[in-house]
């Protein structure tokens, strides 16, 4: 049993699912109020992670930086947090509120075209070429170990309790604030509560904004870790995304999580163990969707849905 | 008046209105305002366009179906004779093989209401099936009337196993998991070629299925009892016929039990499995339609194409044939056509950068004199925002002499003089994306504002537009901004009229 | 032996029992009015029957043959035919269509015969449109010739009730299930719809369980009335003994009444 690689591809799962389960959030928080698939909602993940890139390059770079390291990579999640949070305000605004009353296709075809738009618009601008974050040496990337066989690098550890932190942060929001209340009234039933007197608009607004910045955190953790970013990243990473958020049960910030941790493992254990490897890691995480659905529609943590006649 | 099982007789008294006698057809027509009939017919009202329009919409709806295909296909069949062989195929073969394609994701997604966005798989397993049978690649050499057949089949049955997996399914799931069925084709063709990866198949071992990355090449035109089709003009009208066949067994379908049922699937399938439609087998049915035909289209592509190749079936191509059947209106057949003509006509034109300035220019100046009225509106912005254009480009090359030094190529006088009004940085790339980002705003922004707020904003947004254009845009015509535009489209479609051109508005249960 | 049989069916929600052991028939020929307060579970009977939920225990039986546990539509083939308390017509398709639509179980053309007009698919059309046809008749002038055509949401709230009716008369069934076919209306369209439901019975031979609010419709219509409370009958028998009934009362009008009446 070869145990560094078992080790080895388990710390890898663990890190890649920590960025998949924030995307995952955002996907899971939109579908249970709207009944909207954000398809667009995996380029704002990549956009976060070009207006992370951008930023290091104004603060001069990740070889000549104005202030220290960590002060840095704050200043990125800050800013590309924000301006992603912005980002998935404005889609919204202009092109699902408008749908609301519309047929279901409408919403989901005009994501499709917010993702085409977002998609195009960064390779027109940023071009096709990756681009390198180059901030390891900026962030100080130490390794640890215990024993001969496990290793995990501060940069994974940190990538894991980031994104465990921003949903215990999330879940408390959702929890514990009155706006969290009132997203969880809209998710259950809009029309209430807007009887209730609560606005409609501003709960979408901010579920928006918390899982487009949640997506941005996301993609900065990813040029950090995994060092390189292109403008195609967001489609096949949205789609692992969802197929997170649905594994784990649509609807639940913590079945997001255990979801995207189950697809990065997957994604992980299959490019080390199994035939075809990395080329084909994507099909084994796509079994696992279509395995889910066949066995428990509703996800791991998810609740049935009934529907009232 | 009785009374129904048990209870004492009711009373003339015992009600405070009399019951109407039954409503006369004659008199209701003579009569008019407030009558039932007068209030039924008001959406009609409302839907009655006035002036040329709504002339062009009556003549159209009284029209015999068989006439209508005639006028939405007649110049399909004279085109071939009046152009050349290089624009027939881009401008029209092109064209009538996504219509076919179109076609069936009309059937899925706009008579059943099915999401499938796994629908160009279909496509490309078509070509490269029909490859594996008859190409040099794989030495094999079938005859066409032997393996379309066989294509058309198997694929339908792949879309039996696909659909499969929507039993019970919501519509929002089924997207998903479609589109995860793309990527998996996508992969697939793009590695089993046998051996460079490494990955053998069980019993077969190492085969080149599909060519991998490059493509299965090679491929047989379609033999017909020894009848070679190899000509463009013969696939054109091949294709052709096959189209107009297609239109008139779905408008017979349209009308029939499958039709209908179809329909109600869409509008409520709860309600719809209660009054007998067995709802899971219609969606199925539904998929192995539209995978058939997508199919058949297949064989034709590969066989035009002389190889299937992984990079033409993908999402790209999915938002395309998606774009054409909204366009056209979801659930309208002739809507797919025109939509085919949209979509793939105004690419082809973008294709070289001068015809897509000239594109560019013509629809902002169609769309400026279409959407604000009264015209004189219009005049002013345009007159506006030529003037404001030649202000700034004053100003600017007084002032930044970098700003104005590019050149435009390829456009004659028209672009020697659209050098002297838009700026032409001679480093166009960092200014290039924050005005990108400018523009987009500044179109949100008209969204919100109206009236004369709208015709000011409008002026330096139209400038702006022009100095996007010229500087990015351009660039990368064939590829990207046409995506960009297509994505734009298809969320301003919806914004604007959900239904498509063609499609008559819908109320829905919400 | 009667026509439909509900032979102690429970059917819980999570923690919430909204069927408990109920047991109930209705004869051939029948009217019978299912009563109760809200959330009494009626509508819960009626998507039990008709196969929308499945009963946790007990069974349904039709016409002798068990029907709980079958998909809906095959119920539907069956026999039984139902109308929506919050309407479900199909809008954005034609009245006749609409009612066309709901004849799918007993016709057998094919996609491949509609495609290219064989024989059995003209014939079959016509058949089904001229169904369709007589069932709109059923209801006179309120949907006659030149409403055929018209969209389903042009029609009036009254209308539309009664388009449902006739879709579900389309279905060719025995036994209509009729969800409050009389709720939003006034007195004089109360009136027309109590007469209906008598013809529907008289002329064209169908049995009938309603769940209805209005009391006098109730009244007028019932062979027999059966009284929900929380999932549990509480009361069977002629109007008259239902509606004097004290947990009847009690349940709709609480304690106090019941003591003081």
């Amino acid at each position: 049993m070869n145990w560094s690689l078992f080790f080895g591809e388990l710390v890898s799962g663990l890190t890649l699912g920590s960025i998949y389960a924030l995307i995952a959030l955002g996907y899971t928080m939109v579908y249970g109020i709207l009944k909207l698939l954000n398809f667009a909602h995996g380029d704002v993940y990549m956009v976060g992670a070009f207006v992370g890139f951008f930023v290091l390059q104004w603060l001069g770079g990740a070889l000549s930086p104005a202030v220290t390291g960590w002060l840095v990579v704050a200043i990125m999640f800050v800013v590309g947090m924000l301006a992603c949070g912005l980002l998935g305000v404005g889609i919204e605004r202009f092109a699902y509120r408008p749908l609301r009353n519309a047929p279901r296709i409408a919403p989901l075809i005009s994501a499709l075209g917010v993702s085409i738009f977002l998609q195009n618009s960064a390779l027109l601008l940023w071009g096709p070429q990756f681009r390198s974050y180059d901030t390891f040496d900026l962030v100080g990337v130490k390794s640890y170990h215990i024993g001969n066989n496990f290793f995990i690098s501060n940069l994974q550890i940190l990538t894991i309790a980031v994104s465990i932190g921003l949903t215990i942060v999330l879940a408390l929001v959702v929890s514990r604030t009155r706006t969290g209340k009132a997203m969880r009234a809209t998710s259950f039933d809009r029309d209430a509560a807007e009887m209730m007197g609560i606005s409609i608009d501003r709960v979408i607004s901010f579920t928006f904004f918390l899982g487009s910045a949640l997506a941005a955190a996301g993609g900065i953790m990813f040029g950090l870790v995994f060092g390189q970013i292109f403008s195609l990243m967001g489609f096949t990473a949205g789609l692992k995304g969802f197929t997170a958020a649905v594994v784990g049960g649509i609807g639940s910030i913590p079945g997001a999580v255990l979801g995207g941790f189950l697809i990065g493992l997957t994604e992980a254990f299959a490019t080390g163990y199994l035939p075809g490897g990395s080329v084909y890691a994507n099909l084994y995480v796509f079994a696992l969707l279509i395995g889910m659905f066949l066995i428990r529609p509703s996800g791991l943590l998810g609740s049935p849905v009934i529907q009232k006649v | 008046m009785s009374s129904l099982g048990g209870g004492p007789p009711l009373d003339e008294g015992d009600l405070p209105v009399a019951i109407p006698e039954p409503v006369d057809p004659a008199d209701v027509a003579r009569s008019g305002v407030g009558t039932d009939e007068w209030v039924a017919r008001v959406d009609e009202r409302r839907a009655a366009q006035t002036g040329i329009s709504g002339l062009i919409a009556r003549t159209w709806e009284r029209t015999p179906a068989f006439g209508r295909l005639v006028i939405l296909l007649g110049p399909f069949a004279i085109f071939p004779f009046i152009t050349n062989e290089g624009n027939l195929y881009r401008y029209g073969l092109i064209t009538i093989i996504y219509a076919l394609l179109a076609m069936g994701l009309n059937v899925v997604v706009g008579f059943a209401g099915l999401l499938d966005l796994g629908y160009v798989a279909f496509f490309g397993f078509g070509a490269y099936l029909y490859g594996i049978m008859a190409s040099g690649h794989s030495g094999h050499h079938l005859q066409a009337e032997i393996a379309i057949p066989i294509v058309v089949v198997s694929t339908a049955l792949l879309g039996l196993l696909l659909g499969l997996t929507s039993w019970r399914l919501l519509g929002d799931y089924l997207a998903i998991v479609t589109l995860f069925f793309l990527q998996a084709f996508v992969i697939f063709v793009n590695n089993a070629n046998g051996g460079l990866n490494d990955f053998s198949y069980p019993f077969v071992g190492k085969v080149d299925l599909t060519g991998g990355a490059n493509g299965l090449d090679q491929i047989d035109p379609f033999n017909f009892f020894g009848f070679h089709i190899t000509t463009t003009r013969g696939y054109y009208f091949y294709t052709l016929i096959a189209l107009a066949l297609l239109m008139v067994m779905l408008y017979f379908v349209n009308g029939s039990r499958t039709g209908r049922a179809w329909r109600a699937l869409r509008e409520d399938p709860l309600a719809a499995e209660v009054m007998s439609t067995p709802v899971n087998r219609l969606k199925l049915l539904a998929f192995m339609f539209g995978a058939g035909v997508a199919g058949f289209s297949g064989t034709i592509f590969g066989a035009v194409q002389s190889g299937a190749f992984p990079g033409d079936y993908d999402v790209g191509l999915l938002i395309t044939i998606y774009a054409i059947v909204i366009l056209g209106g979801l659930g309208s057949i002739g809507g797919v056509v025109v939509g085919a003509l949209v979509v793939n006509g105004a690419p082809e034109l973008l294709r070289s950068s001068s015809n897509a300035r000239f594109l560019f220019y013509g629809v902002l100046l169609v769309a400026l004199f279409a959407a604000l009225k009264p015209w004189y509106k219009a005049v002013i912005v345009l007159v506006g925002t030529i003037a404001f254009g030649f202000a700034v480009h004053g100003i600017a090359s007084a002032v930044w002499s970098r700003g104005t030094a590019g050149h435009i190529s390829g456009a004659g006088n028209f672009g020697k003089a659209l050098e002297h009004w838009v700026l032409l940085p001679t480093n166009p790339s960092s200014i290039a994306g924050w005005s990108y980002f400018a523009l987009i705003c500044a179109a949100l922004v008209l969204t919100l504002v109206s009236g004369w707020w709208r015709v000011a904003v409008l002026i330096p947004t139209f400038y702006l537009a022009a100095f996007v254009w010229e500087n990015k845009l351009v660039e990368q015509v064939a590829g990207a901004t046409r995506l960009i535009l297509l994505g734009a489209l298809l969320v301003v479609i919806m914004n604007v009229r959900p239904s498509g051109i063609f499609g008559t508005s819908r109320v829905e249960i919400v | 032996m009667p026509l439909l049989e509900l032979r102690d069916v429970s059917k819980a929600f999570g923690g919430l029992q909204v069927t408990d052991h109920l047991t109930f028939h209705v004869d051939e020929g029948e009217i019978v009015s299912l009563i109760g307060p809200n959330g009494a579970g009626k509508t819960t009977v009626f998507n039990l029957i008709t196969g929308i939920f499945h009963v946790d225990s007990g069974e349904i039986v039709f016409e002798g043959e068990k029907v709980s546990g079958l998909a809906p539509h095959k119920i539907t083939d069956r026999g039984i035919a139902r109308t929506f308390q919050t309407l479900r017509l199909f809008l954005n398709m034609t009245v006749l269509e609409n009612v066309m639509a709901a004849e799918y179980g007993h016709t057998k053309a094919t996609v491949l015969e509609a495609m290219l007009q064989l024989p059995r698919s003209r014939r079959e059309e016509k058949r089904i449109r001229q169904l369709a046809e007589e069932k709109l008749a059923f209801f006179g002038q309120r949907l006659a010739g030149y409403r055929h055509d018209q969209q389903a949401y042009s029609l009036s709230y009254a209308n539309r009730r009664r388009l449902e009716i006739a879709r579900a008369m389309a279905t060719n069934a025995r036994l209509l299930l009729l969800d409050e076919p009389a709720a939003g209306m006034n007195p004089h369209e109360t009136h027309e719809i109590t007469e209906l439901i008598g013809k529907l019975r008289d002329e064209a031979g169908y049995s009938i369980l309603v769940i209805e609010h209005d009391m006098h419709v109730v009244e007028g219509i019932s062979d027999r009335v059966v009284a929900l409370d929380h999932g549990v009958k509480i009361a069977e028998g002629s109007f008259d003994q239902v509606a004097t009934n004290e947990k009847v009362v009690e349940a709709y009008l609480g304690l106090h009444t019941a003591a003081t009446k």
